[in-house]
């Protein structure tokens, strides 16, 4: 049981939440675009969505820096 | 003198009868004994006249030692070609400097302008300037942008820029002077020399009467006596802080352009306007600006709380992210995080930071992210026991101090406080420091080598000393080594015979003479181009591409991060052409980016960049005018670096401590990871990699990891449309516009023909059977 993150292959966690996925792959960076097989997820919706097995993930991370 | 100086003495700091208390030291300066010193040594009248469509119309010539001074007209041609700010600069050095000239050449010019949108303040952060000078570090035209009030100022005062050539043969003041319409070069024997104090001298000083609001209408750039004594020189430029009652200070940091400064023995210039408001900047569509700038101030209102929460911690949110991501250097860039490092973050600063002051650094700018701490001790050197406002610190300067494995709060506002006064640039002496203390745990660097300094990671006095004694002027053979930064110091050690040279070259963290700015790039490939694929060198202002190629995986192929290396230069290069801070493009987002097909590119800010410099000039541009914009001038920069002897893909080398592990320490920290890369990506049997031992595994890795970074840099240069040793070609500058610059294209032709000559004009990354090298015709060009 997969899940494919940033297309590389994570272990998948039965009813795990988008916010615990982002906790597990320590991604704290705020501004991150977040797509589930391609269909953006709202921010505030991340405690409550959970996913299937076998989806395909984007946690895109905005650039800042400098 | 026209400034009201008659009260004899002046007690500066600290008699805050109203506002914010910042519990400061006082000063006191006898302000009629400096007037008495400085004598007028030449003086130009101009006529004053209004800013139009965001152009004073006319930049400022000043040769110190012919004592001469003169306006030069701004021309059509000269906006169609070069846009303002950074673009009108390098125009200006061309024409001035040689391919001889040096940092110290007295022809080498430093060149302060603003660009057609600074000086508004409807939209956040557009008050920035940007300097340029031959480097002393790189011998090459350095850019470096800093917020603060001189480029307004300059341009209220009737000039979109100012170049200085010469030098004088004592210590001088420049006014540039709005309010008699005149420019002055003015002895300066007793004016302070180190930032804090020179530019809160000079802001009372050239005040027309003795008011805050009179104050705040002077702006003053200075660097110090650390600027004098090494090549890490940086600019500071002030603004006076109305609610604090302070002169605060903003760097232009990088490349030692302060360094320029003091050679010139300019002690500061100075800008005064009259009073201005929304509309002296002249907008041609004031009603549009305001609309489009309410629509982004709530923006930052809503939502920058719950994204980088610019405006509470400014870049300090940075560290945590960076600690996290494995980004964060530390120990001279061998790791990317430290248990130590949470002393260093965000909230250990909010306790110092004083919260109750907005703090832009121009007018209007509502992101607010220039924090400060008022009221710290100076705790060594020669200001100890004194209390000032340190500005700062942000990100960078944290990094250097993690860099360090210093990781004491109280450290970093001292290194910063000194850093900013004696004119150093953070950066540089950060990760050049760390660069020393590596060398020193080797043995290369002992205490005998140091003159007594025992400079171990996490030794805070010592590198608080080291800095003491570089800006005090120190020229022992150590420090005379240590205070031209990373790259004369591996001279210097190869020189002596002192250690391992390949170690030496591989983790003194500088590329063309300039010091890496504080990410840590060994996993990500488009970084490591984003760092030494550059005009002036690692500074991450080009390009910050770490978390699209290495976090989310958006740019797997050379083509696709060879674009990225297109774009995003090219995006963030007309920041600087235009007088803008780049920091509110992205550090918030609208909240319907996500929805957007670029998300990374924040197509709705861009968006307000088309609008506003419309709005401003009355042009008539879209998004993709504003990257040709840039795209002329970043060949144009290129073009002069190879013009100046360098610029071409040796100059564009990095140390290999950025491309991944030199020691045996780096391997094994993180060998899981690396073991995996020598079976997935070099091919490598898993049992085979099991039995090597590390020193080999990491001799694979090396020549593997240099191998990719030239066939990046084969993808990159191709798609700039330069040769394969990196030269812009006169094509491409033709199809920029710039068929008629005869001379240029002329040079770019004899170095392609000098570089054809020596065999230089060939893909140097190794191809294997299935791949292929960006094209197979060496002078594709050619064909255009
Ligand atoms: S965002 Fe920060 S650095 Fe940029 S102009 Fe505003 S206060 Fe200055």
């Amino acid at each position: 049981m997969s899940i494919i993150v940033n297309t590389r292959e994570m272990e998948y966690i039965p009813e795990e939440t988008m916010t615990q996925l982002l906790k597990r792959m320590k991604y704290m960076f705020p501004l991150v675009v977040v797509k589930i097989d391609g269909v953006v997820i709202p921010r505030v919706e991340f405690p409550e969505t959970t996913f299937p097995d076998g989806v395909n993930i984007e946690i895109i991370h905005l650039i800042s820096g400098g | 003198m026209s400034c009201d100086c008659n009260d004899k003495k002046v007690k500066l700091i600290g008699d805050n009868k109203t506002g914010f208390q910042t519990g400061n030291t006082e000063h006191t300066w006898d302000l009629q004994k400096l007037a008495d010193s400085h004598k007028v040594l030449a003086e130009y009248k101009y006529e004053l006249r209004p800013v139009h469509k965001g152009f004073a119309g006319r930049t400022l010539y000043i040769d110190l030692t012919s004592l001469q001074i003169k306006e030069i007209p701004v021309t059509e041609d000269m906006k169609k070609k070069f846009t303002g700010g950074r673009g009108f600069g390098l125009k200006m050095l061309w024409d001035t400097i040689k391919p001889e000239t040096r940092w110290d050449s007295p022809e080498n010019g430093l060149v302060l302008t603003a660009g057609p949108m600074a000086g508004s303040t409807q939209y956040p952060g557009f008050g920035k300037s940007l300097a340029l000078s031959v480097s002393p570090s790189t011998d090459i035209i350095c850019d470096s942008n800093a917020g603060g009030y001189f480029a307004p100022f300059m341009k209220f005062a009737g000039f979109d820029a100012v170049q200085i050539h010469g030098k004088a043969t004592e210590d001088v003041v420049v006014l540039i002077d709005g309010e008699d319409g005149a420019v002055r070069i003015e002895t300066a024997p007793f004016d302070e020399t180190n930032s804090h104090m020179v530019a809160e001298q000079l802001t009372h000083y050239y005040a027309m009467e003795d008011t805050d609001r009179a104050r705040q209408l002077v702006a003053v750039v200075a660097a110090g006596t650390g600027a004098e004594n090494s090549f890490w020189g940086c600019l500071n430029i002030s603004f006076y802080d109305i609610r604090r009652r302070v002169t605060r200070l903003k760097q232009h940091g990088r490349g030692g352009l302060g360094t320029v400064l003091r050679d010139k023995k300019i002690k500061a210039v100075v800008a005064r306007t009259k009073p201005f408001d929304a509309l002296t900047n002249n907008p041609v569509d004031p009603d549009k600006m305001a609309d489009v700038s309410t629509r982004y101030h709530q923006e930052i209102r809503d939502l920058d709380k719950d994204q980088c929460n610019m405006r509470t911690v400014g870049t300090g949110h940075l560290v945590e992210i960076m600690d996290a991501y494995d980004l964060l250097p530390t120990e001279n860039y061998r790791f990317g995080s430290h248990p130590k490092a949470f002393n260093l973050y965000s909230p250990h600063f909010y306790k110092l930071w004083t919260q109750v002051i907005p703090d832009g650094c121009w007018v209007g700018c509502t992101m607010a992210c220039a924090k400060a701490v008022d009221g710290y001790t100076v705790m060594t050197g020669p200001y100890k026991g004194q209390k000032v406002t340190v500005d700062g610190p942000e990100y960078e300067t944290l990094g250097c101090a993690a860099n360090m494995s210093i990781w004491d709060p109280l450290w970093v506002l001292e290194f910063n406080f000194y850093c900013d006064t004696y004119g150093l640039d953070t950066i540089s002496a950060g990760t050049a420091m760390a660069f020393y203390m590596e060398m020193y745990e080797y043995g290369i660097l002992n205490k005998e080598r140091c003159d007594g300094l025992e400079l171990c990671f996490g030794n805070a006095d010592a590198m608080m000393e080291l800095l003491h004694k570089i800006a005090a002027g120190d020229k022992s053979e150590f420090m005379t080594a240590a205070s031209r930064g990373a790259r004369r110091m591996k001279d210097w050690l190869k020189t002596k015979n002192w250690g391992d040279a390949q170690l030496i070259e591989d983790t003194g963290m500088e590329s063309k003479g300039l010091e890496y700015s504080e990410y840590v790039t060994k996993e990500s490939l488009a970084m490591q181009g984003g760092y030494g694929l550059t005009l002036k060198g690692p500074q991450h202002d080009e390009a910050w591409l770490i978390f699209m190629d290495m976090v989310n995986n958006q740019i797997p192929t050379f083509a696709d991060k060879a674009e990225a290396l297109h774009y995003f230069p090219m995006w963030r290069t007309w920041f600087g052409l235009n007088g803008l801070c780049k920091l509110p493009w992205n550090d918030v987002e609208p909240t319907d980016n996500a929805q957007t097909d670029e998300p990374a590119k924040v197509p709705k800010h861009v968006q307000n960049y088309v609008d506003l410099q419309n709005a401003i000039t009355g042009w008539n541009v879209d998004k993709e005018e504003l990257i040709l914009q840039s795209e002329r001038c970043y060949n144009w920069q290129r073009a002069m670096a190879a013009w100046l002897g360098r610029g071409r893909r040796k100059d564009d080398w990095i140390p290999y401590r950025s491309m991944g592990p030199v020691t045996v320490l780096e391997y094994v920290s993180h060998q899981e990871r690396y073991d995996k890369e020598l079976v997935e990506k070099l091919g490598l049997d898993a049992k085979k990699v099991e039995c090597m031992k590390v020193e080999d595994k990491i001799k694979v890795m090396y020549d593997y990891r240099q191998s990719q970074y030239q066939k990046l840099a084969d993808a990159v240069y191709y798609r700039r449309g330069w040769t394969p040793n990196g030269v812009p070609t006169p094509q491409k500058m033709k199809s920029l516009g710039f068929g008629d610059e005869t001379k240029m294209l002329a040079m770019l032709q004899q170095k392609i023909d000098e570089d054809d000559a020596a065999g230089l004009n060939v893909w140097v990354g190794e191809y294997a059977d299935d791949e292929q090298p960006p094209s197979t015709d060496l002078k594709y060009w050619e064909k255009w």
